[in-house]
């Protein structure tokens, strides 16, 4: 039964014994310890946080990031297409403009070429008549050197009148 | 773990004629001694027990020397070597004072014990008030300064770095801090953590220290502390004092005035009085389930030790086949004592927080209840 008898001398040391341990660790050891511990708990739990919302984040920005390509190929395509049609427009603008000006070239070419024509049909007739006029003066000169001959071609003129009339 | 085993019970093999004619050789010298047999049952006490004295490592009948210090009878405070007093039966004069360790027959065997001559001349044992430092005192002194070093280490670390864990030995020392503080302490009282987490994480590393020191055999450690009833008593009668005086207003009245039908508490107050039991009823279960676990422990390695002697004082033979299967138990129940030191520290400081969280209920108590029985299944789990 000694085993289950508490022997006074053991709980006396034992009360001072822990009342030593305890207020030594309670004022120098366990201030330090638990704050560090509290401080570990918070900064795992902030940074489990902090990761939850980088990763949201992250997904956000990588849906958006994606949205963001997906517009900018189709502005792409969009412009491609556009320039596409641009492209075709000033070609084909720049083939009917081409066109209409050489036809205003050939038409010009034309009316200058009419214009010549007549300006050389004209000095042609010109110089035609000038001279038909002066071998007429040379003929007429010659033909009147006598008086007979001048007489006689007057009346004939003047009956040609007479049986025109 | 198995060819660890074998390997063991290999060595074991090959020692077991040198160690069996050693013992026979002992027997022997023991037979030609006065005791002529072994009686295990002083020993194991003898072992589980206190002292004045400390054994030298490896050397039975040689004790280190510890101050006796006794309240004697109209002599007042009296100091001196337990060395005096190392026979029982032997008188020790210090002053005009007797004292001597008493025999086998006495009621105060193996304690001091003053003799006090009566008048008529027949004489007297007498008990005094006994605050030696005996074997046990002195191990609880060793246990504070390896405990109380080894955490104010740790606080000097967190106090050089900040909240950065430590590795290699103090992380050892922090993983179970962590353990104990955010796992049981923590989660159990909630917002009053910071006024009663000191003297849990203390009794957990005090008590730790003290199963963890029991076990190592030789001078330092061996003195079965937490194997001894005072301490598991002072521990407990410690958390009493803290559950009740730290007791709110709710858990007086769920003492004296629980919520049951009147007449389990009008005209004879049987509620109150199953409650008030139930006070005691918490500390006496720490003392008596930290005090038995140790104590188990240390008396089953003493008798598989002691397995090997009996039987070799029978035949020789006999004793060597034992020496191996003592052996090996012996060192597979040391490895089991290590768990159960933690776990019985574990449990102490999880039962301690408990009681206290109990006694810290406010309005609507009842989901704290819930909260507690909760964490007891997992616990258990």
């Amino acid at each position: 039964m000694e085993l289950f008898t508490p022997d006074f001398g053991l709980i006396f040391w034992m009360f001072i014994s822990f009342g030593i341990l305890f207020l030594i660790l309670w004022r120098y050891a366990w201030p330090a310890i638990l704050k560090g511990l509290d401080s570990r708990a918070d900064l795992i739990d902030k940074g489990v946080e902090y990761a939850q919302n980088a990763k949201e984040q992250l997904d956000n920005a990588h849906l958006e990031a994606q949205k963001y390509i997906k517009e900018a190929q189709k502005q792409q395509s969009d412009m491609m297409r556009d320039a596409e049609k641009i492209k075709n427009q000033i070609i084909e603008d720049a083939r009917s403009e081409a066109q209409k000006e050489a036809q205003k070239v050939m038409e010009q070419a034309k009316v200058s070429i009419a214009q010549q024509q007549k300006e050389a049909e004209q000095q042609f007739r010109d110089s035609v008549s000038e001279f038909a006029l002066q071998i007429a003066q040379k003929v007429v000169k010659q033909e009147m050197a006598d008086q007979k001959a001048q007489a006689k071609l007057v009346g004939q003129l003047l009956d040609q009148m007479e049986s025109n009339n | 773990m198995k060819r660890l085993f074998y390997i063991f019970a290999f060595i074991a093999a090959l020692l077991m004629p040198g160690i069996s004619y050693g013992f026979a050789e002992h027997s022997e010298s023991l037979e030609h001694s006065e005791s002529s047999e072994i009686d295990p049952k002083e020993i194991i006490f003898e072992h589980l027990g206190d002292a004045y004295g400390w054994e030298v490592p490896f050397c039975h009948d040689k004790r280190i020397p510890l101050p006796v210090i006794v309240w004697a009878k109209d002599g007042g405070l009296k100091c001196f070597s337990s060395a005096h007093i190392r026979k029982p039966g032997v008188p020790y004069v210090d002053g005009d004072c007797t004292f001597m360790l008493a025999g086998p027959d006495s009621p105060h065997k193996g304690k001091c014990v003053q003799i006090i001559t009566k008048p008529d001349g027949s004489q007297e044992e007498y008990r005094p008030w006994d605050f030696s430092i005996t074997k046990n005192v002195a191990a609880l002194w060793v246990t504070i300064l390896l405990v109380g070093g080894l955490l104010l280490w740790l606080a000097g670390w967190y106090k050089r770095k900040g909240f950065k864990a430590p590795r290699k030995g103090l992380g050892a020392i922090e993983v179970c801090n962590e353990f104990v503080y955010n796992g049981v302490i923590k989660s159990t009282l909630k917002e009053n953590t910071a006024r009663f987490a000191p003297y849990l994480m203390t009794v957990f590393w005090f008590i730790l220290g003290m199963n963890l020191l029991g076990l190592v055999v030789i001078f330092p450690g061996g003195a079965n502390l937490t194997g001894n009833i005072a301490i598991t008593l002072v521990l407990s009668i410690i958390t009493f004092l803290i559950t009740n005086i730290c007791g709110t207003k709710e858990y007086w009245k769920e003492i004296f005035w629980p919520d049951v039908p009147l007449w389990l508490k009008v005209p004879i107050p049987i509620m109150p009085v199953i409650e008030v039991f139930g006070m005691f009823t918490k500390p006496a279960a720490l003392t008596v389930r930290l005090f038995a676990n140790m104590m188990g422990g240390h008396m089953i390695v003493i008798v598989l030790t002691l397995l090997i002697f009996i039987f070799s004082a029978i035949n020789p033979v006999v004793g060597g086949a034992t020496t191996v299967i003592s052996v090996v138990f012996s060192v597979f129940m040391l490895l089991i004592d290590v768990l159960v030191s933690f776990i019985q520290a574990y449990v102490f400081t999880m039962l301690s927080t408990l009681f206290i969280s109990l006694a810290q209920v406010r309005e609507h108590g009842e989901h704290k209840h819930e909260s507690v029985g909760k964490q007891i299944e997992e616990a258990l789990v």
